[in-house]
């Protein structure tokens, strides 16, 4: 059983009368909350977020077409120190991974270097022949950032993936904290909390940093959505109202002469900056798939021709590839010269030989993944597995070995949780978000906690169960913070 | 210069529409139930039938095949969502067109769309008028649950936009209004003005919420052609075609103002607010109130296009 042996982040490797020291008070605040009262904040937050209409849409699934994401109210929380060292990990990751965008699509350094095999790039359907030779503002290509990160110990984090397409979750991160804030206010006198409301503050002005050349004095910014019937609508529209921007969708934009403009009651406006959440196969008709009804016809021409500014740019899917993870830490030391700060996940590609027949030996202790699938599809959680679903699976992996990689079965941490049977552990994955502009990544001061709501499940994707929780970054592990009070007598 | 999307603004307009559209069937539906229920000499299949031409969907309804009884016509004016004029579809289109422009809307604004659209979601059949009444009363603390947050909103394009869309679904409404049940109630060969069932013109009253204001206007008791009066050029009344003349005017100078947009439908507007000044009641009687009232739909449909023309609409 995997629970018995996984690290609790509060609870440590104790119990609940013996939690890590630093989370005392988190300890004695869920045994003395009654599960009557937990589940009344439960269902307030529920409600709340179905009347906001904080909804994510299930493809395939007719039912229920808009769910919410169930939410947990014991926070996972991270020390000062801790989210110091993980910061200093983020930061040099997402700054190779630019590194990386630039030189594939430049001059391919690494490639002369011979430190990854060029077929890898070279047939990878996401390596994208139409951005070479692109010099985006800066030579920044992943702007925002989200970094899954898992964790087995007090100091052991791996990076289980990087999303530096269109990570979505942000409107998660901050709606939890609008709801900890609203229902759970006593945590936050017990705890110095980092504050995560500056995020749109700061995503627009990494946009506003990275505008067109000749546009950088007051350039106009949008997020582009495909439209209101999109999975992650809620966070779009979320995310152009706290900037203060427009939300636009592709009908209202239009491209004249390599020049991007919306469509507005007054007229053609110029569009200079582009957050758009539509991925790169739709983005423009003329470019990627021409059956595309989503896209904005001639936005790549702009985009090459340097008169817009697009976040992510297009092509960033080479590098958060499964296939191009495995290589992540020897492109992180080509490129920063340093060893990575955050190991990966020890990674099997089936692709090798050696590397199959371990894996087939090995399948019901392993997490087998394709590598260009997501969301939790098309993966097998080995010792979570039938005899049956193994069998299928080995098939699968022998008739395409190159388009699977195999990871162990780690023993994932835990985070205490409201269940039905009370507070349990659960397991957790965290993805914080990165941001990238003109001057140095900047690391928001929480993340998404993510939680498989089974008990022992490894799979916390909300299309599969999962549900979310706050994540509370520590200013100081000092003192809590005393309320502040009118002084009395006569000190001017 | 303020920036705004046509999309965004084509949305809020009909957003305006939407909602007023719901608020109307479902003060219809309430008069219309009333008038079933109480009428000495029961009103019936007449007092049905006239609610469905009132909201131009006699043809609609006879194409279901379903007999004439309050249950069938009231569950296809309110929950039917095969129908495009029932309140649910219109709750619909509302809640979609808010979606739409999530970001041009306050949380207690979009709120409040959200939950009259999940209420009448999780509602069954209307059955008896009991029910019925109910689902009504339902739409309406929402509408007015919507216009509350209206109110607290920035007094900026987006109010200014859904008020327009607003002015001008009232106005057709009540024109339709008038001119339906006028006609229906005028018995074969009875002069204008002569005596007619006072329930049937406490109905009219009712759909416009103006049974108070005309006891206060004209103390002399219901007649026909004071009912008329009031509902044509009275200002005082929110519902009147006088008063929402006025505000497509007011909401157009505002929209003016801030966007620095005027045109043709400013044009258009005012014209009619100086014609409407100038209409008397009773001479419109005389001419033909039903030439007069059709007129004024055509017009009211033309100010809509080119509302859509000026603010280039997609």
């Amino acid at each position: 059983m995997i629970g018995s042996r996984a690290f609790d982040e509060i609870w440590g490797h104790g119990s609940p009368d013996n939690p890590r020291a630093e989370f005392s008070a988190l300890s004695s605040w869920m045994q003395s909350t009654e599960s009557e009262e937990f589940e009344r904040r439960l269902q307030s937050a529920e409600a709340t977020f179905r009347q906001l209409g904080i909804t994510f849409a299930v493809y395939g699934d007719k039912e229920a077409s808009e769910r919410i994401i169930p939410f947990d109210l014991v926070p996972r929380i991270f020390l000062a120190d801790e989210w110091r060292r993980l910061s200093e990990g983020l930061i040099q990751r997402v700054r190779a991974i630019n590194a990386f965008l630039n030189d594939i699509y430049g001059k391919r350094e690494i490639l002369k270097a011979g430190i990854l095999p060029p077929e890898l790039i070279f047939r990878n359907p996401q390596f994208r022949t139409e951005v070479a030779g692109i010099r985006p503002p800066h030579q920044v290509w992943a702007h925002i950032c989200g970094i899954d990160l898992v964790r087995t110990g007090p100091d052991d984090f791996f990076v289980l993936e990087d999303n530096a397409r269109t990570p979505s979750g942000v409107s998660y991160m901050l709606e939890n904290r609008e709801a900890m804030l609203r229902l759970c206010p006593e945590l936050f006198r017990e705890f110095r909390v980092a504050a995560v409301d500056s995020y749109p503050d700061m995503l627009h002005g990494t946009m506003r940093s990275v505008a067109p050349v000749g546009r950088e004095a007051d350039p106009v910014c949008v997020v582009l959505t495909p439209g209101h019937f999109n999975s992650a609508y809620y966070e779009h529209s979320y995310l152009a109202d706290s900037m203060g921007i427009e939300l636009v969708e592709p009908a209202d934009l239009l491209v004249d002469d390599d020049v991007v403009y919306m469509r507005t009651i007054g007229g053609y406006v110029r569009v200079d900056v582009i957050y758009r959440r539509i991925d790169d196969d739709f983005l423009d008709p003329l470019v990627f798939r021409p059956d595309s009804m989503l896209g904005v016809p001639g936005i790549m021409a702009a985009y090459r021709a340097g008169n817009v500014t697009l976040i992510n740019s297009p092509g960033n899917g080479i590098a958060d590839d499964k296939a191009i993870y495995s290589y992540m830490p020897e492109i992180v030391r080509f490129y920063t010269g340093e060893e990575a700060r955050l190991p990966n996940v020890e990674t099997h590609r089936c692709r090798e030989p050696d590397a199959l027949g371990y894996v087939l030996d090995n399948m019901h202790e392993l997490v087998v993944k394709l590598v260009d699938g997501s969301g939790g599809y098309g993966m097998l959680v080995g010792p979570a597995s039938t005899r049956e679903e193994i069998a299928d699976f080995r098939k699968a992996v022998e008739a395409e070995p190159e388009r699977y990689i195999a990871q162990p079965t780690l023993a994932l941490s835990t985070v205490p949780t409201f269940t039905q049977s009370g507070i349990a552990p659960r397991h957790v994955d965290f993805r914080p978000f990165i941001l990238t502009g003109k001057g140095k990544p900047q690391v928001v001061p929480g993340g998404l906690t993510r939680v498989a709501l089974k008990e022992g499940s490894l799979v916390v994707n909300s299309s599969q169960g999962g549900g979310t929780k706050d994540s509370f970054v520590l200013l100081d592990d000092g003192a809590p913070v005393q309320r502040q009070s009118q002084s009395q007598g006569g000190e001017a | 210069m303020a920036v705004m999307l046509s999309r965004t603004a084509s949305s809020l307009y009909w957003l305006g529409r939407y909602t007023e559209r719901a608020d109307f069937i479902a003060r219809l539906i309430e008069a219309t139930v009333r008038l079933d229920a109480l009428s000495a000499r029961p009103a019936g299949d007449d007092a049905w039938r006239s609610a469905l031409i009132v909201t131009y969907n006699e043809d609609a309804f006879a194409e279901t095949g379903e007999s004439f009884t309050q249950e069938n016509v009231s569950r296809f004016m309110t929950v039917d969502s095969a129908h495009p004029g029932s309140i649910i579809e219109c709750l619909r289109m509302a809640r979609n067109n808010a979606r739409a422009v999530r970001t041009a809307l306050t949380r207690e604004a979009w709120t409040a769309i959200n939950r009259a659209w999940l209420q009448f979601q999780s509602m069954g059949e209307p059955g008896g008028n009991t029910a019925t009444l109910n689902l009504v009363e339902l739409v309406k603390a929402e509408m007015r649950g919507f216009e509350g947050a209206l109110h607290r909103m920035m007094k900026n394009e987006a109010t200014w936009f859904i008020r327009l869309g607003g002015a001008i679904e009232r106005a057709d409404n009540t024109a339709r209004l008038i001119d339906v049940k006028y006609h229906l109630l005028l018995p074969e060969g009875e002069q204008v003005g002569g005596i007619v069932d006072r329930d049937q013109w406490t109905t009219i009253l009712q759909t416009v919420s103006a049974v108070t204001a005309y006891r206060w206007l004209y103390r002399e008791g219901l007649n026909p052609g004071a009912v008329i009066e009031l509902l044509m050029t009275r200002p005082e009344l929110p519902r009147s075609l006088a008063a929402c003349v006025d505000e497509c005017v007011e909401v157009l100078a505002m929209l003016g103002k801030r966007t620095g947009l005027q045109g043709e439908a400013d044009r258009m507007a005012r014209a009619r607010l100086a014609r409407m000044q100038k209409t008397r009641a009773h001479e419109v009687i005389v001419a033909g109130l039903h030439e007069y009232l059709q007129a004024f739909i055509r017009e009211n449909a033309m100010l809509d296009a080119a509302i859509a023309r000026q603010f280039r609409f997609v």
